[in-house]
């Protein structure tokens, strides 16, 4: 495809047919807020080695996981992607290929697709993954329509130690009104169940969580799904898919959708995006799974292949009563994580999910013992936890940061009003060694 | 094709009137229309259906199609056979392919229906 610039004079008879003065006027749509309001810095008439060394010098402002140890998380976390994960990826027939039109020309894709879907419902234990949403978050908002669409109900009780950008994505998705939200308060780091209890009654279509929390607490999913079905509604369980390996599946839980957000397999941090929205389902519910779906069949002559199948929920076949706007998703994204499940294999999954909550719980009792963090609660965790720091929290960070530290989340951006939360998350890449050097710079604060 | 007992809508839907109670499904024709009938969404009992108003849908291989009440009133009884065995609907449309019992709230509804001569003219027409 060739790229054709438009002239100063095209885009002056272009502005002037369509009855606009300036291309800014084109964004009049878009609320302020959401506009950059200035012109990017970059001076006019550089040359390409100018300009390049100028966004080269800007790129080396920003920190990274190759130049810092990051103890961030909160939903994207700083995992090893294996070489071969972008290897698959940039093979050009899956690198180049948008959404396939034509799917069944698409074989390879089908069956990249299919076999992600395989190794979700083994992880997730549930019947049914759809091909992945966008992200965590559209896959979570993306669960309640679901479940108001199976039970035919119009309000959902969502738990407030949900990431509050998931919960955000959900106001979003239902502010013309279409399905009421309750929200439940945190006690303890957890979703307080007597609150649940209080909170459904026979319009709920689901209650939804998540498992770990944003505190990386985890919940009592047993308990939370029983009191979900005794309503009637469905059980939503937002997980951290990584953990899949060594902790119980959702769906032994009873849960009826489980959503994730799959950026930790295999795919990059990059500021927190693109991902992938893990999304699977019981088969009994699957006409009102949103997403597409890749199935295996045989031919005319008995040749194995692939299919999209239940093609009927989606937009072009059923248009506005689709099950979901969505007919698209992040396949890159998804496809890098089916590499990423199939290059490590069942018993590495196990194994790093082993080293995050083992690696975690070294951390975490270190930095308690360091006499600078108290713990916040007494729920248990996983591979991330929330502390309380006695002091100035964005002193602390920046002291940390000069060392070489992204010394957790500060949990004040997200307006928590208890002062001095910090979020830390722990993955493999986190060795010993450097554990034990954050401790001392920690103990030396 | 067209039995002479039934009352026909407009979107291909039948009705067979037993006292208020109206047992719908749909048409020969539009069984044939849709080709192989995977799915059929259905109302629960106690819902009620209004005139001209989607009160299900049904799906082919190839395509997916609302249904459209004739009648209106409460459901009373709703084909479950129908999960397990949706080819009922191509291979029996007047009888084991039967979709949802209304309780009629006006019985005259019926009355504005096509009967199967007047149907089978309304296909000739639209063909």
């Amino acid at each position: 495809m060739r790229f054709i610039p438009v002239s100063c004079d095209e885009q002056v008879e272009m502005l002037e047919r369509v009855g606009v003065e300036s291309v800014e006027e084109l964004f009049d749509g878009i609320p302020e807020g959401a506009r950059f309001a200035r012109r990017l810095g970059i001076a006019d008439g550089l040359t390409e080695i100018e300009l390049s060394a100028h966004l080269e010098s800007l790129a080396a402002r920003n920190s990274h996981g190759g130049s810092v140890v990051s103890f961030l998380g909160a939903g994207i976390y700083d995992h090893y992607v294996p070489a071969i994960v972008d290897a698959v990826v940039s093979k050009p027939a899956f690198f180049t290929a948008y959404t396939p039109y034509q799917p069944e020309v698409s074989q390879g894709t089908l069956q990249a697709v299919y076999e992600y879907q395989s190794m979700i419902c083994q992880l997730t234990g549930m019947e049914v993954s759809n091909a992945s949403m966008y992200d965590g978050a559209t896959a979570f908002a993306e669960a309640a329509l679901m479940a108001a669409r199976v039970t035919k109900r119009d309000r959902v009780v969502v738990s407030g130690a949900v990431h509050p950008e998931w919960r955000e994505v959900l106001a979003t998705y239902v502010e013309s009104g279409t399905i009421d939200i309750v929200e439940v308060p945190v006690v303890a780091g957890v979703t307080d169940t007597a609150g649940v209890a209080g909170a459904m009654d026979s319009r709920t279509a689901a209650l939804l969580v998540t498992s770990p929390t944003l505190y990386g607490t985890l919940e009592d999913l047993t308990a939370l799904g029983a009191i979900a079905h005794d309503a009637g509604a469905l059980f939503v369980v937002g997980t951290n898919p990584m953990l899949l390996g060594v902790m119980e599946p959702p769906a032994s839980y009873g849960a009826d959708i489980v959503v994730g957000e799959g950026q930790p397999f295999g795919n990059a941090v990059s500021f927190g995006g693109p991902g992938l929205g893990i999304f699977a389902c019981h088969k009994a519910h699957i006409r009102q799974m949103p997403g597409r779906v890749a199935g295996r069949t045989t031919d005319v002559d008995g040749r194995p292949g692939f299919v999209l199948t239940f093609s009927t929920r989606e937009q072009h076949i059923r248009r506005q009563r689709a099950t979901s706007n969505i007919c698209s998703n992040h396949a890159l994204n998804a496809l890098a994580a089916g590499v990423y499940l199939a290059a490590v294999g069942t018993e590495g999954l196990a194994g790093i999910g082993e080293a995050c909550i083992a690696k975690a719980h070294y951390l975490e009792a270190a930095l308690v013992g360091s006499g600078r963090f108290e713990r916040a609660f007494d729920a248990p965790f996983a591979s991330e936890f929330t502390l309380c720091f006695a002091g100035d929290v964005a002193v602390m960070q920046k002291r940390l940061l000069d060392r070489g530290f992204l010394a957790g989340l500060d949990l004040s951006r997200f307006g928590d009003t208890d002062a001095g939360r910090v979020l830390f998350a722990v993955t493999e890449r986190h060795t010993r060694e450097v554990l034990d050097s954050f401790i001392e710079e920690v103990s030396a604060l | 094709m067209y039995p002479k007992d039934l009352k026909y809508d407009r979107e291909h839907e039948w009705v067979r009137l037993d006292g208020d109670i109206a047992t719908i499904g749909i048409s020969d024709f539009a069984q044939d229309q849709l080709g192989e009938v995977v799915y059929v969404d259905l109302p629960s009992v106690g819902d009620i259906v209004i005139v001209g108003e989607s009160f299900g849908e049904v799906e082919s291989v190839k395509s997916v199609s609302e249904l459209f009440a004739p009648v209106g009133g409460e459901v009373v009884e709703v084909n479950n056979e129908l999960d397990d065995t949706p080819e009922a609907v191509n291979d029996d449309s007047y009888g084991d392919g039967w979709m949802v019992k209304v309780k009629v709230d006006d019985v005259s509804d019926v009355d504005a229906l096509m009967d199967s001569v007047d149907y089978e003219a309304f296909l000739a027409e639209e063909a």
